[in-house]
């Protein structure tokens, strides 16, 4: 039996969301344009107006925004909505250069939560379920969102915030929680943690795990769902369009339904702009019809997904779209060479080693130096320089086959490779170009 | 009669060696014998301590990845060809040597061969065969 939040709308016809994007659309672009001098300016400056935009077919018309606006229009040059009816910021972890600050109102809150919720119920979640949230709280979109939803679907929420492993570990086993909530590299260390502690999957009472804020393979998913003896799904989400939630995955676990009630979305190639038809991988770009204080519109996520309008046997109908298989901002381009940290990621995986890794990227006479530190695990280690030395030069083959490129691989101490918030830091770029 | 050894991994930069000691005798280990062995990038110590269990449990605490492997341990007097002697014995039974390293026995007026081989019981037997003596592991330990 599917488990829905707001089955309603999960379920409604094309027409009826058609009609329901349509109609937000254009009086979100309208609100926009009386309210957000910097977007109204981009509009006068392709010659659009308000009265261009009567449904979903007329979005291409409009201008897009990129993380460049963001930063130009820091921090209140985007706000759609009187700062007094504001509630809440959200900010981005600032990883990738300056920080995102999102405002939201009362209402941008409520949806942003019913999304979680629907994400949750998908995962299985009731209220007689433990959700216990390892996302960091403050400001990070994870902790609150999935905090928020969990309330809604009338869990038993656990606001343990990331870290602590110790502690994470003795909770979900005192308080027996059923979901957990984090970052996938996070959920793939306590796994190690608990299977460290001589915990077998059987004596972990978690049932499902709703792991998002970066990318994670299929194969990660299986060692994560072995370990933990869990069902791991996936949640989509930016700070900018509200946190997790824009999109979850339901019981197929084959991509992830859009919330398309709140949010269009539009799969483009990056270079030129134009459309891409369902299956082709392109930029995903999202327009939120209803949020009011930071209406992002034509918001290019960098994220390269490719859509499916594909029935789904979970009953949803809205759109999927599929694994982020990287962002257009962290593939590397190493001698030439595009390289997906992602990509690394399955080959440490297919060779059966944990996937604790991270790329050191830099530019020596010229030439890019490409090292990838990998953590030894026990069932690596033997009394052998030999022996050791062999699995450098199998991960070392792996990359070699799947990039076409040469990696240096180095092996390191365990748990040495820094994890920041819950995420792990992967790629360290030092080329000055 | 072969003794247990502990192989610990440890990164090949500055500090790293002095983190590992400072881990066992923090918890006062006391080390017989330690040698190390190093690859471009990563280093393999190799420890004889007093109690293996011990040493094991204190690595397992400070975050080091380690084994316990056999190696045959012969007692042989401080004198020039002791070493020669020992792997001839090894030899004739055509047994490869890994690795080997050497400690003196203070007092004892001894020297001790650590040696890991291909084969510890063919080794041993042919060391036995011509007199040498083999060292158990209570021996080193009272060293």
């Amino acid at each position: 039996m599917e488990n829905y939040y707001q089955k309603d709308i999960e379920t409604a016809s094309r027409e009826q969301i058609t009609q329901w994007q349509s109609e937000r659309l254009a009086a979100q672009v309208k609100r926009v344009y009386e309210n957000v001098p910097y977007y109204r300016k981009k509009m006068e400056e392709l010659g659009v107006t308000p009265e261009d935009i009567k449904g979903i077919e007329d979005i291409g018309k409009l201008p897009f925004l990129s993380k460049a606006d963001l930063r130009d229009a820091y921090p209140y040059g985007l706000l759609g909505a009187p700062l007094e009816d504001c509630v809440r910021i959200q900010s981005t972890s600032g990883t990738t250069g300056k920080r995102v600050i999102a405002f939201y109102t009362q209402h941008d809150i409520d949806l942003w939560e019913d999304c979680c919720a629907r994400a949750i119920m998908a995962a299985g979640g009731t209220k007689k379920d433990v959700v216990q949230v390892a996302y960091g709280y403050g400001l990070f979109t994870g902790g609150a969102g999935l905090h928020g939803g969990s309330h809604k679907v009338g869990s038993l929420t656990v606001p343990m915030s990331s870290g602590n492993t110790e502690r994470q570990i003795m909770f979900i086993q005192d308080l027996q929680a059923t979901i957990l909530c984090c970052t996938p590299s996070y959920a793939a260390y306590l796994g190690e943690s608990m299977k460290e502690m001589g915990l077998t999957p059987d004596q972990i009472p978690l049932k499902a795990g709703i792991f998002g804020a970066e990318a994670w393979s299929e194969e990660m998913r299986h060692s994560i769902e072995e370990t933990l003896g869990i069902k791991a799904y996936d949640i989509y989400g930016l700070t900018e369009l509200s946190g997790p939630g824009v999109a979850f995955e339901c019981s197929e676990q084959n991509g992830m339904h859009i919330n398309e009630d709140h949010f269009i979305a539009e799969v483009i190639d990056p270079e030129t702009g134009r459309h891409l038809p369902d299956g082709e991988y392109g930029e995903l770009v999202i327009t939120a019809v209803d949020k009011e204080a930071f209406p992002m519109i034509r918001y290019r996520t960098k994220d390269i997904v490719a859509l499916s309008h594909k029935p789904c046997s979970c009953g949803r109908t809205h759109v999927r779209i599929s694994k982020p298989k990287g962002r257009t901002d962290d593939m590397l381009i190493i001698r030439g060479v595009n390289v997906f940290p992602s990509q690394i990621e399955t080959v440490l995986l297919n060779l059966g080693y944990t996937p604790n890794y991270q790329i050191i990227v830099d530019r020596v006479n010229n030439t890019d130096t490409f090292e990838v530190k990998v953590e030894l695990t026990p069932e690596m280690f033997a009394d052998s320089m030999g022996a050791i030395s062999n699995h450098q030069a199998a991960i070392s083959e792996g990359l070699k086959n799947m990039l076409g490129i040469k990696a240096k691989v180095t092996l390191v101490a365990p748990k040495s490779i820094v994890r920041s918030e819950g995420k792990a830091v992967r790629v360290i770029d030092r080329r000055k170009i | 009669m072969s003794v247990k050894q502990i192989s610990v991994f440890i990164e090949n930069r500055p500090g790293t060696l002095m983190e590992l000691s400072k881990a066992l005798s923090d918890k006062g280990i006391d080390m017989r014998a330690f040698s190390l062995a190093e690859a471009n990038d990563f280093g393999l110590a190799r420890i004889i301590v007093r109690d293996v269990d011990e040493a094991t449990e204190v690595l397992k605490e400070a975050g080091y990845v380690s084994s316990l492997s056999e190696v045959v341990a012969v007692a042989v007097p401080d004198v020039s060809g002791g070493l020669f002697r020992i792997l001839s014995y090894i030899t004739e039974a055509n047994v490869n040597v890994e690795y080997l390293y050497c400690f003196l026995g203070g007092r004892s007026g001894k020297a001790y061969v650590i040696c890991k081989v291909s084969d510890i019981p063919a080794a041993e037997a042919s060391l036995k065969k011509h007199g040498a003596r083999l060292a158990t592991q209570s021996e080193l330990s009272q060293l």
